[in-house]
């Protein structure tokens, strides 16, 4: 099963200690403040987890794969997230011990 | 913006929360987002984007400093695949900086 912005909830709820309505806002609050921040053109760190980064590519010459028509790509910005070192080494760890 | 940063943007739109339990809250959300991938665990946030982890083949690298050949063995690490709301909003933003 996914985790989903629900089950993120529904641990704040149990956990921390927030009523359902609150844990529901600061989840949703949480995924678009740092999609606020990277549409302002700024890069988002969080340590342990990992960062969001922002990146520029130029135009290219590109082609519809299906009919091999040639079609500019335009430039654009787009986002990468670059797992921390602590992140890499939980999942190099515990994943395919199972 | 770094992680205090955020946590301090939050605190002030959900200004009815002390800022320890805002503060706890986030960390507890990186937390989970981390033991999900740490399990093999997928996780999938509507208009934000979704991650999954990647396996990398096991091949044979070399000791940059030596130049001797190591057998790095297989990983698998995580991936962010952000969702089209988010990329097109990102890319949009772009464009009205240029234009």
């Amino acid at each position: 099963m996914a985790l989903t912005k629900a089950s993120l909830a529904e641990k704040l709820f149990n956990e921390v200690g927030l009523n359902k309505r609150e844990a529901k806002e600061l989840v949703a609050l949480f995924f678009d403040e740092i999609g606020n921040v990277l549409e302002s053109g700024e890069a988002v760190r969080l340590s342990g987890f990992g960062n969001f980064e922002l990146r520029d590519k130029r135009g290219r010459p590109g082609r519809n794969p299906k009919t091999g028509e040639d079609i500019p790509i335009s430039p654009r910005r787009v986002v990468t997230f670059k797992p921390g070192q602590k992140l890499r080494s939980r999942v190099e760890e515990n994943a395919g011990t199972e | 913006m770094t992680k205090s940063e955020l946590i301090d943007s939050l605190s002030q739109k959900l200004w009815m929360l002390p800022l320890k339990d805002v503060d706890m809250a986030v960390k507890t959300v990186l937390d989970e987002m981390s033991d999900a991938l740490a399990n093999e665990d997928r996780i999938e946030i509507r208009g934000f984007g979704s991650f999954s982890l990647h396996q990398r083949k096991s091949r044979i690298g070399r000791n940059p400093r030596t130049g001797e050949p190591v057998m790095l063995e297989s990983k698998q690490i995580p991936h962010f695949k952000p969702g089209k709301e988010l990329r097109d909003r990102i890319n949009a933003s772009k464009n009205e900086i240029i234009g």
